[in-house]
């Protein structure tokens, strides 16, 4: 037997192991024929009794060829999930070196890397125009996963990797040059050390969502968080046999069936997840979350598929021509430019544009790609606003613009010009009075007998007035009927004795009155005793969760949930004043299917951002709890990361002040995206704030946490948060952070 | 001079600690399922975060608080009585009987047999630069001291105060504390031996290595 039968025969030995592995337990006869007959050729050539083994090796693999088409329409999800992982699937590097035309590694080599698992590079593409060749750079950002190299680890970023990949779309960004993200990942690794895997991802987000370059996204294996990290794209493209989703299917499957830590979800279960998930391509291009799919072959791509790298190649110049195409002005030539590029037979390697654009071209850029992701998912959540109410918004909405472009864009400013000349003359006025009056002043401090008022404030009793010092509250936790004694968690250590129920409840604000441990309270609580009283006026009510993926159950549990605790979504949204300082506020409840964020809460938030922008007023999150993305929505839950935070960088850059405060348990999604990504971020004591809990690091890290790990005091010292707040001192510390963050008229720009 | 022989037998005539478990404050007790002669295990984890088994449950105001065993042992008596019965605080509830391990015993022994010199308060503490030549070069347990000796720096916040030797003159035979990390007020630093003494610790802790069987469950 030659070599070259050998080799030949060595790679269907591969596609023979690839099938079994993709489809365990299933399609067997296919397999079992396969391998007959490759044992049978693989025994005749080597005894050389085969007349013409060549031909015979081409109708086996034409054999493999056919019963792979065969076996590609019937896909299951799952199985999409086991090639997206599989060591034989494409990755970064192939891609790399067969796409591009020529590529160096700027973020490391091999093993020796700040993080394997993220591939950095600069790569550049040669096009034709006519008989002049030129050449374009780019820089490609993408997980790696090495073919199942152990130090890639898969493709799961550590959080110095994620900011390895920041660091390298602000180069490009300088550089001018479009970045490809290549987004091959199941998820981040998630660790708390610094930058924190979650914080490392809201920054990400956050840049990404006002990067002044192209950005095209090609997704492979989209695992939440880690795709998120480098996701928010102009144009996202998903390979066929890819999955994109909020939480792996074994996580789902996990969560689903309840299952403590450690143990394993059936396989049945995670099948019936990946199934109910909606987690491929297909899907995800119904739902409008990727522009384009490419068509891998049979079974997915491996590495010598060389016509899928071809295609792929024109695909990713298609992309990034029509994003750069997109941001010229002159409608005409964009639209005759985009039909050309369009085109399925157009060959984008003789077609050259430039990729670099012009300042005004990219404003225009990231405003379009900001829209996308606003317009993203308004479908998946239920909107309950009666019609006309919708219309009188909308109107409002339409006729309140102009006047508030004039209030604040031309008076204000002016304004300001004029109270500061003002201002400049009060203090010399002043400065001269004081002088002119400084003789007089002293002949009558000698005259007068007045007390010091500062012996009177040192030897008299100080008076609780003081607003932080209200003894009543003026909601109290129902909890406040209970009838027991409670004992603080913390009373091992620090001794504490039993509290009184009604005492805790009521009066100490649920505050242990010896450690000062926060027992977890109502949302109520804090909408009642932190704002004015009377003064909270609730928007969008109407916006209810849904189910928008009809996974099975989920319905009756949201129903459930509404009549539990009489709110409609996770989320709430208000108009409230501390003082007599406006602010719009947006509550996400624990109470509510545990905090989590869907396409209701996502909009809910949206809609707040804006309201916020538009009335200029500052913007509160306040977390009660919230558990990460409600993943039985799937991509429309994850989608609210890149949206969520979209918003809220259109609102900061517009000169909001944006502040977070974290209650309880806030924990993966939003907590990696809108919510950490504010540059204020504080805490209420006793709680914890993190990535993912302690039962899937251990379960994807394989490591044990130590107790206390995602304590808010942790994400103090790794510098996540800026402070911790008692909860009866909230009042008091928003209005002092609103009055010294925002300046006078809360609205610093 | 301590009688090696002698304190060992003492061990040996009652080779395990009696830990008491006594009701914290006033309350009704429920007893777990445990009986006289069950194994129950301490605080479990790397960090001793899981609570060992529970004994009993002790209610005051409706609030049922569950008590757990302190540590690793067999239940040699269980109040069976108190079952449902209100108690003041302090009443003995349990008494468990935790077996000495090898090295408990060992350091007992230990702690009897040696001059412990203790950290006069809170530093960190390292062996003066010729001492920990010495303690490098020599031969463990070779390296002798005396009172009023300069062995030690005591460093606060990086400010290092030479620290001397007090006590009777002999070999340094064991070291208690690790470079670079505090140490709280009262803790060894090294146990000092005569060198006469020293022959009779080594054989006794030969003997303890021997002769002394762990119970295991």
């Amino acid at each position: 037997m030659d070599n070259n039968i050998e080799k030949r025969l060595q790679s269907l030995r591969d596609r023979l192991a690839y099938l079994l592995d993709i489809f365990p337990g299933k399609h067997r006869s296919s397999a079992a024929l396969l391998e007959e007959k490759l044992a049978d050729f693989t025994a005749y050539a080597g005894s050389d009794a085969l007349e013409d083994s060549y031909a015979d090796l081409a109708n086996l693999e034409d054999l493999f060829a056919y019963v792979e088409r065969h076996l590609e329409n019937e896909i299951s999800p799952m199985d999409k999930v086991r090639i997206v992982r599989h060591p034989q699937r494409i990755c970064l590097r192939d891609i790399l070196e067969n796409v591009y035309d020529n590529f160096t590694e700027v973020g490391g080599q091999d093993e020796h890397s700040l993080d394997p698992s993220m591939l950095i590079a600069r790569a550049i593409v040669t096009r034709r125009r006519g008989k002049k060749a030129y050449t374009q750079s780019v820089m490609v950002i993408g997980q790696e996963k090495g073919h199942g190299a152990e130090f890639r680890n898969g493709g799961s970023v550590k959080p110095w990797g994620n900011a390895k990949a920041l660091q390298y779309m602000s180069v490009a960004e300088t550089e001018g040059i479009p970045v490809h993200c290549y987004i091959f990942t199941p998820g981040s690794y998630p660790v708390e050390d610094y930058p924190g895997a979650g914080q490392q991802i809201a920054r990400n987000i956050y840049y990404m969502a006002g990067l002044r370059v192209p950005v095209v996204a090609i997704i492979s294996e989209g695992g939440s968080g880690g795709a998120e990290a480098i996701g928010l794209a102009d144009k996202r493209l998903m390979l066929s046999h890819g999955y994109y989703s909020v939480i792996s299917p074994e996580g789902a499957a996990a969560i689903e069936g309840d299952l403590k830590t450690g143990a394993r979800a059936t396989s049945e279960l995670i099948e019936h997840c990946a199934n109910n998930l909606k987690i491929t391509a297909q899907d995800n291009l119904k739902f409008g979350y990727i522009d384009r799919i490419i068509q891998e072959p049979p079974l997915g791509a491996r590495p010598w598929h060389y016509d899928f790298y071809r295609s792929l190649r024109q695909e990713v110049l298609r992309a990034t021509d029509e994003v750069v195409i997109s941001t010229r002005n002159i409608p005409i030539f964009r639209g005759i430019a985009l039909s050309r590029h369009r085109s399925p037979d157009a060959d984008l390697d003789n077609l050259h544009i430039r990729w670099g654009i012009p300042a005004t071209a990219k404003t225009r850029l990231v405003l379009r790609r900001q829209q996308k992701f606003l317009r993203f998912s308004r479908q998946a959540a239920r909107d309950r606003r009666p019609f006309l109410t919708k219309q009188v918004v909308a109107f409002y909405d339409w006729i309140s613009k102009p006047w508030i472009s004039f209030k604040y864009d031309f008076y204000r400013k002016h304004q300001r010009q004029l109270k500061t000349i003002i201002e400049e003359i009060h203090n010399e006025w002043e400065m001269l009075k004081y002088r002119l009056l400084s003789p007089w002043r002293k002949l009558t401090k000698k005259l007068s007998g007045r007390t010091d008022s500062k012996a009177k404030e040192l030897t008299a009793l100080s008076t609780w007035a003081g607003d932080a010092r209200r003894r009543k509250w003026n909601y109290i936790s129902p909890r406040y009927k209970i009838d027991r004694t409670i004992t603080c968690p913390n009373s091992d250590s620090y001794g504490c004795l039993d509290l009184w129920g009604p005492d805790l409840f009521a009066e100490f604000a649920g505050v242990c009155s010896h450690c000062g441990y926060h027992f977890p309270m109502e949302p109520e609580w804090y909408v009642k005793n932190v704002f004015d009283a009377g003064s909270t006026f609730e928007f969008n009510s109407e916006i209810e969760a849904g189910n928008p993926l009809d996974f099975p159950g989920f319905s009756e549990r949201i129903d459930k949930d509404q009549a539990k605790t009489g709110a409609k979504s996770g989320c709430m949204t208000f108009e409230a004043r501390i003082d007599n300082i406006k602010m719009v506020v947006v509550m996400l409840m624990g109470t509510f299917r545990g905090g989590s964020v869907g396409a209701a809460e996502g909009y809910k938030f949206v809609e707040a951002a804006a309201r916020a922008q538009k009335q200029r007023m500052p913007l509160l999150s306040y977390v009660h709890g919230t558990a990460g993305i409600r993943i039985q929505e799937g991509t429309h839950g994850v989608i609210q990361m890149p949206r969520c935070t979209v918003a809220v960088r259109r609102y900061i850059e517009s000169g909001g002040l944006y502040m977070v405060l974290y209650d309880t348990n806030s924990f993966a999604g939003p907590v990696a995206s809108f919510l950490g990504c504010s540059p204020y971020q504080f805490a209420v004591r006793s709680s914890n704030i993190g990535f993912a809990g302690p039962g899937v690091i251990k379960e994807t890290t394989g490591t044990d946490i130590p107790p206390k790990y995602h304590r808010s005091y942790r994400a103090l010292s790794r510098g996540h948060i800026q402070a911790i707040w008692d909860r009866r001192q909230i009042r008091a510390n928003l209005k002092q952070a609103l009055l010294t963050i925002g300046g006078r008229n809360l609205y610093y720009r | 001079m301590i009688n090696i022989s002698q304190l060992l037998d003492e061990i040996k005539s009652s080779p395990y600690n009696e830990i008491v478990i006594s009701t914290p404050h006033t309350g009704k007790i429920t007893f777990a399922d445990i009986k006289e002669g069950d194994c129950v295990l301490g605080p479990q984890g790397i960090w001793k975060h899981q609570p060992g088994t529970q004994l009993a449950t002790l209610e005051r105001e409706r609030n049922f608080k569950p008590i757990f065993a302190p540590d690793k042992g067999e239940i040699s008596l269980v109040h069976k009585k108190l079952e449902g019965l209100f108690a003041e605080a302090g009443t003995e509830l349990v008494v468990l009987r935790h077996m000495l391990t090898r090295d408990e015993v060992q350091r007992m022994i230990l702690q009897k047999a040696l001059h412990l010199f203790r950290a006069p308060e809170r530093a960190k503490y390292y062996f003066t630069p010729e001492a920990d030549k010495k303690i490098r070069a020599s031969e463990t347990r070779t390296m002798t001291v005396r009172n009023g000796m300069e062995l030690f720096i005591m460093s606060r916040m990086k400010r290092e105060v030479p620290l001397h030797y007090s006590g009777p003159e002999g070999v340094i035979y064991e070291i208690y504390f690790k470079y670079n990390a505090n140490l709280e007020i009262g803790a060894p630093l090294i146990g000092v031996c005569s060198p006469a003494h020293l022959p009779v610790i080594q054989d006794m802790i030969a003997r303890v290595q021997t002769e002394w069987f762990e119970k295991t469950e």
